[in-house]
């Protein structure tokens, strides 16, 4: 904790230190002394930090910013870092881009939301909205009916522009996307195997994929704005709308967030109901990898045995809560409502029924030499690739990084459960699905070694009717079936956040795309994106 | 003179015939070997509608539950999803429509090949649902195309869905072929307001007819 104060603040003097105990460092920085800290940051021995967790824009009131949280894989430990941008007319702070690449989507992520342009970004767009969006939505001051609906087709340019520095003043230049020659094909939004709306232009040479330029929005909702005027139990509904298949998982940790916020205790029943529900909708969701997955290779059995299988788990999630997709289980201090009598029973049946289904898919599609053919050695992500890129859960566990929150930040109950970490070593298409399907199993044990310990007692511990949060910034993140979800709230001491932040897990999948696809043939493409296994509302929100 | 009665497995005719729009439909009847042989088409094409591959969120997830074994969409003819919307007769808006997306759909309705129908699956198709306050949220599909069926739900059940696609079923076999759903032109589009600098290139044809 020390060493890393005083390397910042023998190259930054003016860094103003935040002291809260048992909680990372926090320092606010001056936008041009950010500038000079950011390559000690990554490259000093002492600190290394090599994973960019998140970057949060923010509205300060008079000013506009960014929240940098840092993650240290090496030594474990972790830095927030605040920095605001000098004039809210044109805001301007240096880019992260060239050194932690996820950088270069959160960065057009913020320029988006609050117009902040970072210098040296190499390709200042807007991600989500549309390229003629007029205002910034998520500034306090944005009127939403500067923005009526338009019909006309969006034109996409072929160019892009660039933030430079001069000699403390910044030009604008441009930056060419796609030469005239160049041959490019859309895919999507509108297709089917980019596993929503999502659209990539992808530069071909022959059958080679040059480049792949996605571009992401098309559900974009703007969940984050809408929290802002609601209440915190409003805001529950909205997570299990992000990442469907992770439903529980995302709530969860929103759920986590508040509570832990509120210094509240949660009853030890409800903490087994959320577990075993978390790992339900990981076998649930990851069972519908296999099934979606297969169909891209153009194997249709299994996607029928696939939600063959979904479906009993949806019959386990309906008794209890009542809905099957989406579930409003979690609330605020635990569950909703009491485990059905039956639940026990069906959800034993399940982890006993579901091994010898696995073998059976194993079988039928692992083996097969025209899957192994078209997995093996497609899409190679390499472990640097995957931190630098902040990817997270089955995709990073398959280039042999180490990342469950489960086990490395347990959260709930999960440091009382044992369950193995699956690590993969190749990084390749073929790996991603095996880590998941090895999931499957270590999630059937969880589940096994905690039916039988169920306490009794309350589901749910009791809250105030109007919840409100201390004042401060809460951050709190869950393993959901794709990755690490975190859920960052600055709140102002009332009953609405005043920010409220998603981390979505697919948003560094979606980014990595066209590193893994680059040189592969464009078959190749629809394998790799099958195997990041994306949700895409959750990348939009 | 009545035009006919339609046979529906495991609907009473006086259900189905308790809908103010087939009124509407009947008001104008039609000869005996026309409707006849309307009533063979219309056998045909409500019992292969096809589908287009359509879907933006969580609904559509429910919509492949429904083309899986348990719920099983093909036994009512429904099996054949399309991803080209030059093959589909029918769009299932499944999910959010955002200010993004509305081109990019009214575009996908505009290729299909009339007669074509539309079915709003879930809260957000239907009025913006649960994201009703959003700044970038289409307040309901059918501010820009017309809907034949709604089925709310957040997600919809997959009975429900079964249930909408039924429904348009019945709509599809009440219908005239000759003489008005082979001829359909597309004049009961609504478009929304838009303003006149940004009247969108597509739309001139729709505004000559009304």
């Amino acid at each position: 904790m020390s060493t890393i104060k005083s390397i910042i603040q023998e190259i930054c003097p003016q860094a103003v230190f935040q002291e809260t105990e048992n909680a990372p460092v926090q320092v606010r920085l001056q936008a041009a002394e950010l500038a000079k800290l950011l390559k000690p940051l990554r490259e000093d021995a002492a600190l290394q930090f090599d994973y960019l967790e998140d970057l949060v824009g923010m509205d300060f009131g008079e000013k506009l910013g960014v929240i940098y949280r840092l993650y240290s894989t090496v030594h474990n430990h972790r830095i927030i870092i605040e920095c605001q941008a000098e004039s809210r007319q044109e805001p301007e702070l240096p880019t992260l881009s060239h050194i932690w690449a996820i950088a270069n989507f959160y960065e057009r992520e913020v320029f988006d939301f609050f117009g902040i342009h970072f210098i040296g970004h190499p390709d200042m767009r807007r991600l989500f909205l549309r390229s003629d969006h007029v205002g910034y939505p998520l500034r306090k001051d944005y009127d939403p009916a500067s923005n009526p609906l338009k019909l006309d087709a969006e034109c996409l340019p072929d160019d892009t522009s660039v933030y430079v520095d001069h000699d403390g003043k910044t030009q604008i230049e441009g930056h060419t996307l796609f030469e005239k020659d160049e041959y490019v094909v859309n895919i999507g939004p509108q297709h089917p195997a980019t596993h929503g709306v999502l659209h990539f232009q992808v530069s071909l040479q022959g059958e080679i994929v040059k480049k792949v330029d996605v571009h992401c929005g098309y559900i974009h909702r703007g969940i984050e704005k809408m929290c802002e005027s609601m209440t915190y139990p409003q805001t529950l509904a909205m997570t299990d709308r992000l990442d469907y298949l992770s439903a529980h998982q995302n709530r969860h940790a929103l759920c986590a967030c508040i509570e832990d916020a509120m210094g509240m205790e949660v009853p030890r029943r409800a903490q087994y109901i959320r577990v075993l529900m978390d790992e339900l909708s990981r076998i649930q969701s990851h069972l519908l990898f296999y099934a979606t997955f297969c169909m891209d290779l153009g194997a249709l059995t299994p996607f029928f045995y696939g939600f063959r299988d979904r479906e009993k788990i949806l019959n386990i999630f309906e008794d209890t809560t009542g809905g099957r997709l989406i579930q409003n289980y979690n609330v605020i201090g635990g569950v909703a409502r009491d485990l059905h009598p039956d639940f026990i029973k069906k959800t034993r049946e399940f982890v006993e029924y579901l091994p010898g289904v696995l073998k059976e898919y194993h079988d039928v599609f692992t083996n097969n030499v025209i899957f192994r053919q078209r997995s093996k050695g497609i899409g190679l992500l390499s472990r640097e690739q995957a931190l630098s890129f902040g990817i997270t859960g089955p995709t990073a566990r398959a280039s042999n990084l180490a990342c469950d929150v489960r086990k490395h930040n347990p959260y709930s109950i999960y440091s009382e459960v044992l369950f193995k970490e699956v690590l993969y070593k190749n990084g390749d298409c073929l790996d991603r699905y095996m880590v998941r399907m090895d999931e499957i199993e270590q999630s059937l044990s969880i589940i096994s070694q905690l039916l039988d310990k169920i306490p009794q007692g309350d589901y749910c511990a009791k809250t105030k009717p109007v919840i409100k949060l201390p004042e401060g910034r809460f951050f709190k993140s869950v393993e959901t079936a794709r990755g690490e979800f975190g859920v960052f709230i600055e709140s102002r001491g009332e009953k609405y956040p005043y920010r409220l932040k998603f981390h979505p897990p697919c948003l560094p999948l979606v980014s990595v795309v066209d590193t893994l696809a680059s040189g592969n043939k464009i078959a190749d493409l629809i394998t790799i994106g099958a195997s990041l296994d994306y949700v895409v509302p959750d990348i939009d929100r | 003179m009545e035009i006919r009665k339609p046979k529906i497995k495991g609907l009473p005719y006086e259900e189905f015939n308790d809908n103010e729009y087939i009124e509407t439909l009947r008001k104008n009847g039609v000869g005996v070997v026309m409707g006849n042989l309307d009533s063979i088409i219309n056998w045909g094409r409500s019992n292969s509608l096809w589908p287009l591959t359509f879907a933006t969120s969580c609904c559509g997830i429910e919509f492949m539950s429904v083309g899986a074994a348990r719920y099983d969409f093909a036994r009512f003819g429904f099996e054949v999803a399309r991803a080209s919307p030059r093959q589909a007769d029918m769009i299932m808006v499944a999910g959010t429509i955002v200010n993004k997306m509305a081109p990019v759909l009214y575009r996908l309705y505009e290729q299909m090949a009339d007669p074509k129908y539309v079915i709003a699956v879930g809260g957000c198709a239907i009025s913006g649902g649960p994201f009703s306050k959003s700044y970038n949220v289409l307040q309901g599909v059918d501010k820009i195309i017309p809907v034949d069926v709604y089925i709310p739900g957040c997600p919809p059940r997959p009975e429900a869905l079964l249930y909408g696609m039924m429904q348009l079923q019945r709509k599809v076999k009440v219908e005239r072929f000759f003489g008005d759903v082979n001829k359909k032109e597309p004049k009961n589009c609504r478009l929304p307001e838009i303003r006149p600098e940004e009247k969108p290139v597509f739309a001139s044809k729709y505004q000559d007819n009304e």
